[in-house]
């Protein structure tokens, strides 16, 4: 009887061992044949434009775009404000019903679709998917309505029948899918303000699954239209300050003092790459490499280890060395201990890479939450054309504790070369998101 | 308030609910859903707004009363003038 069992879990044991290799065999080749995703399109509203072409100049010209904003309850502070027309792509009914998350989506959706040359009536409507991140939703429309409702004595029978559609997480999908009539998956990736590159990893996730053949992905944001993110940041000691808006937001800098809230949107059009051949697209890059962790350490800390190893496997899996990155779009939102905590995370990674150039997006437009991945993205894809890196502003003393081998200071740099841009977006609740974009390459 | 200054205080109303709707040639005595785009949330702002702006009030049963610019004027103006407007 014992020697049967023993035989029988020998070969159990065996056909266990041979199930577990081919399973790994398995996954292996499923990873090499995974379809190469390529972005093929690029819409965007950013404080300090509303195109790639004019966002991109303004960052190489050393524009921002961060203004004074009056903020109810709060009085005149400053955050960045997006000044984009949402009646080119709606109704005015549609923007009183809807939400400024879902405007803005619906603007940089069309942008992107233009942009990638795909008229909205050619989308197969059912084979597209809507992918977009997001920091918070709702918080605007709620905010909203107990002030209303304050002007009735709190009587409920004045709370708006359109709190429910406008509050709900997947809005800002939604709402694009409706504009564009697109029937496929759409809704929201919650993810702090790591959210941005979020959009753009799932999309591709979804892709090479198969699952749509057309992904509108990215991040937008509507928070400067809520007191309580002010609030928050300023109870946290998190918010900046300064006399001139525009040199408000300033990290790496001695004198940086905290977060400038900023809206915006970047919705990026993803294909397969044999799909976007098949039609001719014009190719900005193809998704390289991403990785995701959480910090598991802290609500609002951010753990430098942990992003040291979101970004260091990011680029094990995308196949590459730490060199071979040459420019690295920092998260660093100008809090005094954020800002040194991500330069000592990427010091351990770039330490021996003298063609890697570092950035930083958010001097110039604040701190877009859930879009800021998305547009920092969008703001250095320019450089695999033109190989220029834009700069870091608003420095006057650096900080030795962030001082970067190859951070661009205050003016552009031309690089050598321009291979892959790594993307990192950090958010509360620590979650990482560390997204490499490489040059497209037949 | 006579029918013709309430069925001006609708129009008000509507012109913010849809504004895209061109209101200069609205038939008084034809549907409002038959010549404008308007869905069931809209009419729940109607309601919602004739609270707001002028308190009255319109019960559920009765929403069929707003069905055109007339039908509102019949059922509207006696609430208006009851409060003394």
């Amino acid at each position: 009887m014992n020697v049967v069992l023993i035989v029988r879990g020998g070969w159990l044991a065996i056909f266990v061992s041979f199930f577990a290799l081919t399973r790994t065999v398995s996954a292996y080749k499923v990873r090499m044949n995974l379809p190469r995703i390529v972005i093929t399109g690029v819409g965007l509203t950013a404080p300090n434009g509303n195109s790639l072409a004019e966002f991109r100049a303004n960052l190489l010209a050393g524009v921002g775009g961060i203004e004074p904003l009056e903020v109810r309850y709060m009085g005149p502070l400053i955050a960045g404000v997006c000044h984009y027309d949402p009646l080119k792509y709606q109704k005015k009914k549609e923007v009183r019903v809807g939400t400024r998350a879902g405007s803005i989506s619906i603007y940089c959706a069309h942008e992107a679709l233009a942009d990638a040359g795909i008229p909205v009536e050619s989308v197969a409507k059912d084979r597209t998917g809507i992918y977009i991140g997001i920091t918070e939703h709702g918080n605007v429309e709620t905010e909203n309505e107990i002030y209303s409702l304050s002007k009735y004595n709190y009587d409920t029978k004045f709370w708006s029948h359109y709190h429910n559609p406008r509050t709900v997480a997947n809005n800002p999908a939604g709402e694009t899918s409706l504009n564009l009539g697109v029937t496929g998956p759409a809704y929201t990736i919650g993810a702090a303000c790591a959210a941005g590159n979020m959009g753009l990893i799932h999309a591709a996730q979804m892709l090479r699954l198969g699952e749509v053949d057309l992904a509108i992905c990215g991040g937008v944001s509507e928070s400067i239209h809520t007191f309580g993110i002010f609030a928050a940041f300023k109870s946290q000691n998190a918010l900046a300050s300064h006399p001139d808006p525009k040199k408000a937001s300033r990290p790496f800098d001695l004198a940086r003092n905290g977060i400038v809230i900023s809206e915006g949107g970047a919705l990026y059009t993803l294909e397969r790459l044999d799909d976007a051949l098949k039609r001719g697209a014009k190719i900005y890059g193809e998704i390289s490499g991403y990785h995701v962790n959480s910090d598991a350490s802290d609500y609002v800390l951010p753990n430098p280890e942990r992003q040291a190893e979101c970004v260091a496997a990011s680029i094990r899996r995308a196949g590459l060395r730490p060199s071979d990155i040459h420019i690295v779009n920092t998260h660093a939102t100008a809090t005094p201990l954020g800002d040194v905590q991500e330069a000592d995370g990427l010091r351990t990674v770039f330490q021996d890479c003298p063609d890697t150039y570092i950035n930083n997006t958010k001097s110039f437009i604040g701190h877009a939450m859930g879009a800021a991945g998305a547009l920092e993205l969008a703001g250095n894809l320019p450089s695999f054309e033109d190989l220029v890196v834009h700069p870091t502003i608003n420095v006057d003393n650096l900080d030795p504790k962030c001082a970067l081998p190859g951070l661009v200071i205050n003016a552009p740099v031309k690089a050598k070369r321009v291979d892959a841009i790594l993307n990192n977006s950090f958010g509360m609740l620590g979650i990482n998101s560390t997204l490499i974009i490489k040059r497209y390459v037949a | 308030m006579t029918k013709d200054e309430c069925k001006k205080l609708v129009i008000e109303i509507i012109a913010d609910i849809a504004p895209d709707e061109d209101l200069t040639n609205l038939k008084p005595d034809v549907r409002l859903r038959d010549q404008l785009q308007l869905d069931s949330m809209d009419f729940l702002d109607i309601v919602m707004e004739l609270r707001k702006r002028h308190g009255i009030e319109v019960p559920e049963a009765d929403y069929m009363q707003l069905a055109s610019l007339d039908s509102c004027a019949e059922y509207l103006t006696p609430k208006f003038q009851a409060m003394g407007k």
